[in-house]
């Protein structure tokens, strides 16, 4: 999370991470080597990650959420070829309610078709939160097996730093930011990368410094293998599970920051029907009885963070097990 | 104790130190001309000259910085221009409605959430479990704004239960005020009720686990006493831990939706900080938000150190 989270939501996972390792620990007591995932044959390997595909295909919450994205994903790649109106310059009667003159969810309070705008606005956003959210992944990885595997005085400096960036909230940060360098998709794009770069460090972080204990990275050391040998090939194919969750759950967030900067006038620009400036721009409304034009982007923004954060749940369980 | 608490508070100072900093490369890193971007675009050379000398902003940076470092310790941040007021009182006015908002919020979620949360840590890996645990990623993944709005229209206008915005009239008794701050406060508890929620159930999950916890069973203590002696006060360490961050959070991060009420709080003053490019202002009040963060996991740490001797030991010792 933003709550996202610079949010509690990481810390959330740290602590379900903690109940998991007890649980693990009785594993290991009973002689099974869980930590060492290290599989020998090719073969294994494939068993292994059909196995795991499996067991998501068997979550509820994993089938619920890949078809809440796969909608998502049609409008944003469909755009305004498969909406029923031109979203930004078909003008209707203004303020037709859901239902009414062939308007499914009505009109706004320009007459634009709601239905359109609603599904055109998936594109900036489900474009620029992964892209945001593969770069914090990235660097955060990378700073993460730095950090955990060398730890030192680099370690010390890194993680205290980064301490400092998530005593604020993300959205506030990234507010000074665009307020400084004005809210360009790049600018916006950049930010939400920068701000999450630290939050996956430390739970990559985390990660690593579990992995770097373990007699495998011991016994390659002892062989001679290099830091960078050892961090890209022993250790990373064993925390990978950890940061494809960490990359699903920052998509989630990328997702919840962006609206929230549009909605601030502080990200996407008019008249870009992107749902949190939709919602800025109608919020206002609502008190008048127009919920229409609020509540379906609002409904759309719910839909798309929930349905990401079940596919990013169900992965987690699965990896984790 | 004593040593703890110390160490604890030099970390704190060591990390405010580095939040300072990374405000003011942030706001440096590029250049910039504040004087101009005030006066516009159309108005004459000398009236940005005065303006930049009256913001400080042609002194060398190291100058500046120094300044910036001064006025974090005596919360002296000159005068907004935007407001012609003290950036000070300015802050602490907010901060105080903030306040109300947040500890309503948080009088509201709190129960509930330790309650859920225990709750489906009891009967783990049931549907009770699982609903609670879905409800909470649910509510938690949705922004406060969303939320909000949905809220607004249900409860405030649909039904007309509540007042659709946070402004009480003038002159409202500390009750009736509270009835205008009822709407915002439940779209806080539909964000934080997942993360406590889960938090709690994690923690309890691990305590029930525990070897303490089955000798405690082993004894014949009643369940409730089990529970109240031995599980809770081990498994709510992490949950306070996290409304420690939590309160952090909410006194700077509900900008989104304080503009959705209306209602005027430190959240409030950010957005129009933000949109009337006031940067000494919204600088002094990220500075505030890490402070309060501060303080608040400072106080959650030490709860934490009070109910967990090894906890204190272990973070002394390190």
């Amino acid at each position: 999370m933003n709550i996202p989270l610079p949010d509690p939501a990481s810390a959330a996972a740290v602590v379900d991470e903690q109940a998991e390792v007890a649980a693990h620990d009785e594993l290991i007591l009973a002689g099974t080597p869980v930590g060492t995932k290290t599989f020998d044959t090719r073969a294994e390997r494939r068993q292994a990650r059909k196995e795991r595909l499996q067991l998501l295909i068997r979550r509820p919450g994993f089938i619920v959420g890949v078809l809440i994205l796969a909608v998502w994903i049609v409008c944003a790649i469909g755009g305004y070829r498969i909406t029923p109106y031109d979203p930004i310059n078909d003008f209707a009667r203004p303020n037709l309610p859901p239902g009414s003159g062939g308007h499914i969810l009505g009109t706004d309070q320009l007459g634009r078709d709601v239905l359109s705008r609603v599904m055109a606005g998936a594109r900036d956003v489900l474009i620029a939160a992964p892209i945001a959210a593969v770069i914090s992944v990235a660097f955060g990885s990378l700073f993460g097996l730095l950090m955990g595997y060398y730890r030192g005085w680099l370690d010390d400096v890194l993680s205290r730093i980064i301490e400092a960036l998530l005593s604020i909230p993300v959205i506030l940060v990234a507010l000074l930011i665009t307020t400084v360098l004005g809210s360009s998709r790049l600018v916006v794009v950049g930010t939400v990368a920068l701000l999450f770069t630290p939050i996956v460090t430390r739970t990559i972080r985390a990660a690593v410094l579990a992995e770097a204990q373990l007699d495998y990275v011991t016994s390659a050391k002892l062989r001679g293998e290099s830091g960078f040998f050892i961090m890209t090939r022993e250790i990373m194919p064993n925390i990978t599970g950890t940061m494809v969750v960490e990359l699903t759950v920052r998509i989630g967030y990328a997702v919840f920051t962006m609206a929230t900067l549009s909605f601030l006038g502080a990200g996407i620009q008019p008249p870009s029907p992107d749902w949190g400036l939709t919602i800025s721009e109608t919020y206002r409304l609502i008190q008048s009885g127009q919920w229409w034009p609020t509540l379906f982007p609002a409904l759309a923004i719910a839909s798309l963070v929930i349905a990401t954060n079940l596919v990013a749940d169900s992965i987690e369980a699965v990896v984790t097990t | 104790m004593t040593r703890y608490v110390l160490r604890r508070l030099a970390l704190s100072v060591v990390t405010l130190f580095l939040l300072v900093t990374i405000v003011f490369l942030i706001v440096n890193v590029f250049p910039d001309d504040p004087g101009r971007r005030i006066a516009g675009p159309f108005a004459p050379q000398e009236t940005v000259d005065l303006l930049n000398e009256r913001l400080g902003a042609d002194d060398p940076l190291p100058v500046q910085y120094g300044r910036l470092l001064r006025s974090t310790v005596t919360f002296d941040f000159g005068d907004s221009f935007q407001f012609s007021r003290p950036v000070g009182d300015l802050l602490w006015a907010a901060l105080l409605r903030s306040a109300k908002l947040v500890a309503l919020g948080l009088f509201l979620t709190i129960p509930i959430s330790i309650a859920a949360g225990v709750f489906a840590a009891r009967r783990r890996n049931t549907s009770a479990d699982r609903s609670v645990v879905t409800l909470g990623l649910a509510s938690s993944s949705i922004p406060d704004f969303v939320s909000g709005v949905t809220l607004q229209y249900i409860i405030g206008v649909k039904l007309g239960l509540l007042p659709v915005l946070a402004v009480p009239p003038r002159g409202a008794g500390p009750l009736e005020e509270l009835e205008y701050l009822l709407l915002p406060a439940f779209a806080i508890v539909v964000v934080y009720f997942g993360y406590i929620a889960r938090m709690t159930r994690a923690g309890t999950i691990q305590a029930l686990d525990a070897d303490y916890t089955r000798t405690a069973v082993m004894k014949g203590l009643s369940t409730r006493r089990v529970l109240s002696r031995h599980v809770l006060r081990n498994a709510l360490q992490p949950t306070v831990s996290v409304i420690g961050t939590s309160v952090g959070y909410l006194f700077g991060g509900l900008v989104a939706l304080e503009l959705i009420f209306n209602y005027p709080g430190l959240g409030s003053l950010i957005y129009t900080a933000a949109s009337r490019k006031d940067i000494p202002l919204l600088s002094a009040a990220v500075i505030l938000v890490g402070i309060i963060y501060m303080v608040f996991t400072l106080i959650a740490d030490l709860i934490i150190a009070w109910m967990n001797p090894r906890a204190r030991l272990e973070a002394a010792g390190s």
